[in-house]
């Protein structure tokens, strides 16, 4: 479905990532792990176009996107849950949800309202809090907001970007129970986190990257199994 | 005293009247300032070729009179184009002056300085195209002298409550737009997280384009209506309403539609209170005193929300 080919990006002078490539294919759930620096937003960033790599290509499904504007790799099907939340504090929360569905607005068969419900079903939350500024809600409650907004694209491959950061280990368990059922529902995740363990209980398979290198690529047990990763990333001696 | 107190009712209408369009010229301001914040100093220049657009039509309407002149069919007929054409022409300037500056990323400094000269391209242009001398605005063939009536022992005429009635209707429609449209959405998303906003799949270039356009529209209205009001027009009139209308926007947070809107008002109302109270020459020393004593206090404006870190300069 996603497929990385030797992806060269800088940033300014800086080259951030030397070389990745990898796939995700339809229905899986991927997860990208790595340390401070080593590429992961910058992967994400490349695949949505908004920054450009200098080598390799971007497919998804089959079709060259590295080159498309952002906007035009979101009507493709990908969208993303961005570090950190970004969801727009001076609007609503039916506002934000109703920006995540601005990419199908001259659709006629889009069914809005339809995936506004399929949204309240997965957090009942939001749709206790409609008119709310966003701004104002707790911390959990703007991530449920940001996969929210992210789902209303109907993205067929969402990209999520450390979802666990900043939030109560209860409530990281909540919101990794969630993206198993969204990609139970069809959608095909690709999750960058640094809390591995948890990323790795829920995905199938996962990537490494190291200095904007791939350092190792297999599938999640055998990585949660590997003794270097669990010396790195998994927090044991 | 009692002479000054009986005039003030008459001044605070004045007041108001100028503040409208104060407040309509501070809208482009702040507009512009959301989505790109930069301040557009070109923006004067906008209102002023406004201003010579109404004038152009009217003197056109005049030669060729149609009938009679009533201001109910010239006044859109007087608007409309002036806000078309001067639409158009905000977003030209983005596209040219600002676009290629702000898009290499860059420091803002530079967009500004390109704002600069815009300003004195668009001053000099019509200068050489128009003349140097000032046109006249044939106000009395739309709004007659003896259109007016008195409530409350003011004096009003019907020209000033057209003009406060345009100006507050289009504040209207743009708040409307801004809040309830999907384009409006974007426009506050874009100015919200303009990366963010590119991901929801929002074309950036776009929306700041159309942003322009609006603004600058709305400032091409209040050319036309100052024009009728003032009933002389030069190509160097930009530059002190803009700095009025630029001051308004600040007075009322920047950035912030309402804002703009009640920040003319009051610096309107300021400076009728200040020529009936204190000296007419020294209005435009009141009205900044105002301006610096409430960034003293409230640094944002009256509107404006604290910046967040990544808006500071």
């Amino acid at each position: 479905m996603l497929k990385l080919s030797n992806l060269v990006t800088y940033y300014g002078q800086m080259m951030a990532l030397k070389g990745v490539s990898l796939d995700v294919a339809h229905g899986e759930i991927v997860c990208l792990l790595g340390g401070n620096a080593s590429g992961k937003s910058t992967t994400m960033k490349t695949i949505l176009g908004l920054v450009r790599p200098r080598e390799g290509t971007v497919e998804f499904e089959g079709q060259r996107i590295d080159r498309l504007a952002t906007g035009e790799i979101v009507k493709r099907g990908i969208s993303l849950v961005p570090e950190g939340r970004r969801i727009f504090g001076r609007m609503t929360v039916w506002e934000n949800l109703a920006m995540g569905s601005y990419s199908r607005r001259a659709d006629p068969q889009a069914d809005i309202d339809h995936d506004m419900e399929r949204v309240y079903a997965l957090f009942p939350r939001l749709k206790e809090r409609l008119t709310q500024f966003a701004g104002t809600m707790s911390g959990g409650e703007q991530q449920m907001l940001a996969i929210g907004r992210a789902l209303m694209a109907r993205p067929r491959l969402l990209l999520m970007d450390e979802p666990s950061m900043g939030l109560s280990p209860a409530f990281v368990d909540q919101v990794f129970d969630i993206i198993q059922q969204i990609n139970k529902q069809g959608t095909t995740i690709l999750v960058v986190e640094q809390n591995a363990a948890v990323a790795l209980s829920i995905a199938n398979r996962g990537y490494v990257l190291q200095n904007g290198r791939i350092a190792a690529a297999d599938t999640a047990d055998a990585l949660s199994k590997a003794d270097d990763i669990r010396r790195a990333y998994l927090g044991e001696e | 005293m009692g002479d000054i107190l009986s005039i003030l009712p008459q001044q605070l209408v004045f007041g108001l009247a100028l503040g409208t369009v104060y407040g309509l010229i501070a809208l482009g301001y702040t507009m512009v300032y959301g989505v790109l914040l930069m301040i557009n100093f070109a923006h004067g220049e906008v209102f002023m070729i406004g201003a010579y657009i109404g004038w152009a039509v009217l003197a056109f309407l005049l030669n060729h009179a149609v009938g009679s002149l009533h201001p109910v069919w010239v006044l859109p007929a007087l608007l409309l184009p002036a806000m078309l054409m001067c639409g158009l022409l905000g977003m030209t300037i983005e596209r040219f002056a600002y676009r290629p500056l702000y898009s290499r990323g860059g420091s803002r400094l530079a967009p500004l300085i390109s704002a600069f000269g815009a300003s004195i391209f668009l001053q000099n242009a019509v200068m050489l195209t128009q003349g140097a001398r000032m046109k006249v605005y044939m106000t009395n063939t739309l709004f007659p002298r003896d259109w007016r009536f008195d409530i409350f022992g003011v004096n009003i005429s019907i020209l000033v409550v057209v003009m406060v009635a345009v100006s507050l209707a289009l504040t209207w429609g743009l708040i409307m737009l801004v809040q309830k449209t999907t384009l409006g959405r974007s426009i506050r998303a874009v100015s919200e997280d303009r990366e963010m906003a590119s991901v929801m799949g929002v074309n950036v270039g776009h929306v700041i384009g159309l942003t322009f356009f609006l603004g600058s529209a709305l400032g091409g209205a209040a050319g036309v209506l100052v024009g009728l009001y003032y009933t002389q027009i030069d190509f160097v009139m930009g530059y002190s309403a803009g700095l009025k209308a630029f001051t308004a926007a600040v007075l009322g947070g920047i950035g912030n539609i309402k804002g703009a809107m009640v920040g003319g008002l009051l610096l309107g109302v300021i400076e009728s209170a200040a020529v009936t109270f204190i000296n007419p020459a020294f209005k435009d020393v009141i009205a900044f005193a105002v301006l610096i004593l409430v960034l003293m206090f409230r640094p944002e404006g009256i509107f404006g929300e604290a910046l967040s870190d990544r808006k500071k300069v």
